[in-house]
């Protein structure tokens, strides 16, 4: 035993005969991971969220949140002498003064991002592969909540250095406040403390962005991940895999090393980054002044769509009960958000019922197998792509010369015409690849070679599928649709609920239609014959004359001397026919 | 000479020394002053009639034989000669069609045929001049002054970077980082297409330099942070983000994943 062998076990035993972590360890460490490069979205978040956390922490050393109006001496040449808050003047310090404070805060920032969009992503991957099915429905709204938790700590960070952009943000935040009937109001004096902007509100939301939205996110995601633990990863269906096995290699020492160096390549892909290229100039916005408000104004890019939602809605706004209802910006900013979040809440439950499903499921759907489902998932993003689009329309119009009247009309018709569209598009290519499947199953995988049978047919040679490709097709549960329900019972009693349940089979019906069903096990057979017998072909031609007896004047397939099988015939015949460009002499 | 010298002392006598002073000099500027102005009058009127000629030429069908506009263009009393230069040397005038906003583009004209429009134009009725070479010294100028002032009134067309914005129906306001000193100044005194007039009266010539000395400082300066992105705020930093950053994060991931062979 060497050393430090020595010195690691004389530790483990001492923390073994106190804790009785041994057992726990031995257990954990030896825990099986399925192996895909698209479990590990989910790990990008949270390395971005570790950056996040630890440049925040160095940032928090040097900001001030504070509403003190002062005046700028710093290095900032264009900005010297200016009237600002002490939180935008900390801003500049940090990012001219502080040793490697701008590096920093644009590490954050990127990372930032990077956190929500690598959400995101991990997002769509779990709704696309169908990993949020029984019994992870759980952790699929947490990892809602954490979705939305990180916009909000996004937006929190956005809005605190009080420069002109992140105050323009805020003064939105407000206005969408202010739409909210009745209350709105009051939320919003509860919130600023009074008018807008007012001096209270950069330090609550700095106690909301460094406090209270990370202590949120951190504990939901160490719930997010025990929950991984206790219900064990999901996999890709795969020669040897079951919904009761996992397939993959142990924590230790595999993963560790895995996600150790992973950590260390997502650091440095976010340093690289930040150190090339810039984000969020504060020094050229300037301060936030109320009265002022730049041309280009953007939010960051996750709440693009809410911004875009702003900038398509049209004028609507009533009087009822000598009150001005504003819709305008309740419905884009508020219904519209709300609406989205609950249906990415409920969806799974959605699922679960229109297929009468509560078994479990830990192999993993491929989207083709679930056409209604990838189709509502491309619609959500089509939706969300033209919204963030539209939150950028103003740069659109002068990039391409465009008139912004005319371009919030189309992007207004794209909002609700393409998503539909998308939907109707991604299900026909998932049924055209379910097709595809089918037939991989019943005929084989296409080989491109042509076989002329001594009797003048030709045909394509099929060979078998390999094992992961068959466990794949293989895998494609078919669920029949929800049965129509009888209005009347034998006795002739009416069925209370016929209306409700009818409503449910027709929803499971349009979610199920045109189902490719997959081969029965006899045609699977058969199609294995079929393979079979095409492989034969492709045996020495003296073989099969041996066996069969082809072809219709009684002519011989081999002569002696000749090659023996058909390739190898092919082969010989380009010998003899040498092309004359191909001939290197 | 006695009695001058007597008289040295006069109480009057250093009234009277002042007076004559005074007229001498005062009468010699007068002078040669009048007659460098009967020759500059001489070459302002060559000019002019140069520029009338020009105008007659290649303005009027738009704007009229006498300047006074027509249905297809505007009249040009009163617009001054910095209206002038800035339309022409920015290539805006003569419109090559009609538009929305005239774009602008390689001037049709020299300078020197610029200049004379200009005076001709200002010789119908008096308008902002074109600033003078101590209009546009800025070495004096408060670049942070000019930058509150930038943020006030300008930035919320042109963005805070100055790169430009959209107005309605496919009208902007263009990127001023090309732009020279003196045709922003221009721009200032006479309001072009949809700017509003920032009159002498409104923003002060010293108010004028703070701004162009911003613009200056901001467009001299390195980006601190690296690659500005195009300076378009947080749409080209999302934009980037979706195409390199996460792309960038994606490929650690199938390099991660990837099966060893």
């Amino acid at each position: 035993m060497s050393k430090a062998e020595e010195l690691g076990g004389g530790l483990a035993t001492f923390v073994d005969e106190r804790t009785g972590s041994n057992a726990w360890m031995r257990k954990n460490l030896n825990k099986v991971f399925p192996d895909h490069w698209s479990f590990m979205l989910g790990e990008v978040a949270l390395y971005s969220f570790i950056v996040v956390l630890i440049t925040g922490v160095y940032l928090s050393l040097f900001f001030r949140p504070d509403m003190t109006e002062v005046i700028y001496q710093g290095p900032y040449v264009p900005l010297k002498g200016v009237q600002m808050s002490d939180a935008f003047n900390s801003a500049l310090e940090i990012s001219f003064e502080v040793r490697g404070g701008l590096l920093m805060r644009q590490i954050h920032h990127w990372s930032a991002l990077l956190f929500i969009g690598a959400v995101v992503v991990h997002m769509f991957r779990v709704f696309f592969t169908g990993a949020f099915r029984k019994p992870r429905e759980m952790n699929w709204t947490i990892g809602v909540t954490l979705a939305l938790m990180t916009i909000f700590a996004g937006f929190s960070g956005y809005s605190l250095p009080d420069d002109l952009v992140s105050g323009t943000g805020l003064r939105i935040a407000e206005g969408i406040m202010l739409s909210i009937p009745v209350v709105g109001t009051w939320a919003s004096f509860l919130l600023f403390g009074g008018e807008f902007p007012g001096t209270d509100f950069i330090s609550r939301l700095y106690g909301i962005h460094i406090l209270l939205l990370p202590g949120i996110i951190l504990a939901l995601v160490t719930v997010h991940l025990i929950l991984v633990w206790h219900q064990k990863h999901t996999q890709f269906a795969g020669p040897g895999r079951t919904n009761k096995n996992v397939v993959g290699y142990p924590l230790m020492p595999v993963y560790m090393a895995k996600a150790g160096g992973f950590f260390f390549l997502i650091f440095g892909v976010i340093v690289l980054i930040s150190a090339l290229v810039q984000i969020n100039p504060i020094w050229t916005f300037g301060p936030y002044v109320p009265d002022q408000v730049g041309a280009g104004t953007q939010p960051d890019w996750y709440a693009g769509w809410m911004d875009g939602a702003l900038r398509l809605f049209p004028p609507t706004e009533f009087r009822l009960f000598g009150y001005t209802w504003v819709m305008n910006i309740f419905i884009p900013a508020l219904i519209i958000p709300g609406l989205v979040s609950i249906s990415a809440y409920i969806y799974p439950w959605l699922e679960a019922k229109v297929k009468k499903d509560d078994r479990e499921h830990h192999i993993l759907d491929r989207p083709r197998d679930a056409p209604t489902r990838t189709g509502l998932g491309v619609m959500a993003i089509t939706f969300y792509v033209v919204l963030a689009i539209a939150a950028g329309n103003d740069l659109i119009a002068i990039g391409f010369d465009l008139s912004i009247n005319e371009l919030i009309w189309w992007l207004r018709i794209a909002t609700i015409v393409l998503p539909p569209i998308a939907f109707l598009v991604t299900r026909r290519i998932c049924l055209s690849l379910q097709r595809r499947d089918r037939e991989k199953l019943t005929h084989g995988r296409e080989t491109g070679r042509i076989l002329r049978l001594p009797h003048g047919e030709f045909i394509e040679v099929h060979a078998p599928l390999n094992a992961d490709e068959r466990a794949k097709i293989e895998a494609k549960v078919d669920v029949e649709a929800l049965p129509e329900p009888a209005e009347n019972d034998e006795s002739g009693v009416r069925n209370p609920d016929f209306k409700k349940e009818r409503r449910w089979s027709k929803l499971s019906g349009w979610f199920w239609r045109n189902n490719i069903e997959k081969p029965t096990d006899h045609e699977i057979e058969h199609g294995d014959e079929h393979i079979a017998e095409q492989v034969e072909l492709e045996k020495p031609l003296r073989e099969i004359e041996d066996k069969v007896v082809i072809g219709h004047d009684g002519s011989t397939l081999h002569h002696p001397g000749q090659p023996e099988t058909n390739k190898e015939q092919y082969e010989q015949w380009v010998k003899d026919h040498p092309h004359p460009k191909s001939d290197p002499s | 000479m006695k009695t001058l010298a007597r008289k040295r002392r006069h109480p009057a006598a250093l009234v009277v020394l002042l007076l004559l002073g005074l007229l001498v000099t005062g009468g010699a500027y007068a002078v040669t002053n009048s007659l460098t102005e009967a020759k500059s009058a001489e070459q302002d009127q060559a000019l002019i009639d140069e520029g009338r000629q020009l105008f007659l030429e290649g303005c009027s069908s738009c704007h009229g034989n006498q300047g006074t506009g027509t249905e297809t263009g505007p009249s040009l009393i009163g617009v001054g000669a910095a209206n002038v230069h800035f339309q022409m040397a920015t290539g805006r005038m003569p419109l090559a069609g009609p538009a929305v906003q005239a774009p602008s583009k390689t001037p049709e004209y020299d300078e020197q045929q610029i200049a004379a429009i200009a005076s001709y134009i200002a010789s119908l009725a008096p308008g902002p001049a074109i600033p003078s070479a101590a209009d546009l010294n800025t070495s004096e100028a408060d670049a942070a002054e000019g930058g509150e002032l930038f943020r006030a009134n300008c930035a919320q067309c042109h963005q805070a970077s100055f790169q430009g914005g959209a107005l309605n129906d496919g009208r902007h306001a263009p990127n001023l980082t090309p732009v020279s000193d003196q045709l922003i100044f221009e721009a200032m005194l006479s309001g072009p297409q949809n700017m509003p007039v920032f009159s002498d009266s409104s923003l002060p010539v010293e108010d004028k330099q703070a701004i162009i000395a911003y613009i200056n400082e901001l467009r001299e300066a390195p980006a601190p942070g690296g690659w500005a992105l195009g300076s378009f705020g947080p749409v080209t930093e999302g934009l980037f983000f979706w195409t390199v950053g996460i792309a960038a994060a994606i490929a650690c991931a199938v390099w991660i994943g990837a099966k060893v062979r």
